[in-house]
């Protein structure tokens, strides 16, 4: 949980970084943040996919298909955040 | 293209069952300033959207939109998931209930099911962006009420959040709006 918590937190930065440069692209510093949560955001898809299974359908899984494991996203209620 | 990431974009907390707030938070799910019509105004508007900033802030902001779509959806299902029968009847939930069971369904917190006629598209930049930026302040003030009546905190946490969205998406379509407008200056003068 903790995982997903922060792969959540780097997603959302990348989420506002990205609708900044949108309309800033040449914001250097801005694009270093996002460049920076970026690289974070890949190690930590890694690492997350490598214990619970594909975050994405075009992620690798072991055997057997590990995509369809539940909790899916709204079932999972975040008491302690 | 789209692809599906298992994950919601806030971590929604939901502290009660309430039949009668998941009701009103269908206002989003379907109402006209709710996360469907946004999203499906935006993704719709691209085609016709002359700079590339206006490209990327439409397929993003549409895409967040879908994201919030599946949030609201999340709030309504646990609000009602786990409420027998006794705590639906005499709610605003009952009505919907004979239809849709305990499913989200695109309707206003009145019932009426969502319709296009709710957006617009006008191969226009500067109508669609004021549409856009009209969108946000609408969305951000129904948001406003559903706080006020909300009374489950988790419920009010997701709210802000969401309201919070509306406000940087207005900010930021302004922003794509003065840039279209220079750039339709610049053809014209040249």
């Amino acid at each position: 949980m903790d995982f997903l918590i922060e792969l959540m937190e780097v997603s959302f930065m990348l989420v506002e970084s990205a609708l900044y440069l949108d309309t800033h692209p040449n914001d250097e510093r801005a694009l270093r943040l996002h460049n920076n949560a970026s690289q974070r955001y890949t190690e930590l898809e890694n690492m997350y996919q490598a214990r619970y299974g594909p975050l994405k359908n075009t992620g690798m899984s072991k055997y057997p298909w590990g995509y369809i494991d539940g909790p899916w996203p709204w079932e999972i209620n975040f008491t302690n955040f | 293209m789209w692809i599906y990431e298992k994950k919601l974009q806030y971590p929604v907390r939901v502290d009660t069952t309430n039949p009668a707030l998941a009701a009103m938070i269908l206002e989003q799910f379907g109402g006209p300033d709710g996360e469907l019509s946004a999203g499906i105004r935006y993704l719709s508007q691209r085609w016709t959207m002359p700079t590339n900033q206006g490209k990327a802030i439409l397929t993003d902001i549409g895409t967040e939109e879908l994201a919030h779509w599946e949030i609201i959806g999340t709030l309504v299902w646990r609000l009602v998931k786990d409420a027998p029968l006794s705590q639906i009847k005499g709610t605003p939930f009952e009505a919907h209930y004979v239809n849709h069971g305990k499913s989200p369904f695109p309707h206003n917190a009145g019932g009426q099911a969502w319709t296009a006629g709710y957006i617009q598209s006008k191969a226009d930049p500067i109508a669609d962006l004021h549409e856009d930026m009209a969108a946000e302040e609408k969305a951000r003030a129904t948001y406003e009420y559903l706080i006020r009546v909300s009374d489950d905190p988790g419920v009010s946490d997701t709210l802000r959040f969401l309201r919070e969205r509306e406000v940087v998406h207005f900010q930021r379509f302004g922003e794509t709006l003065r840039i279209v407008q220079e750039y339709m200056d610049s053809k014209k003068y040249y």
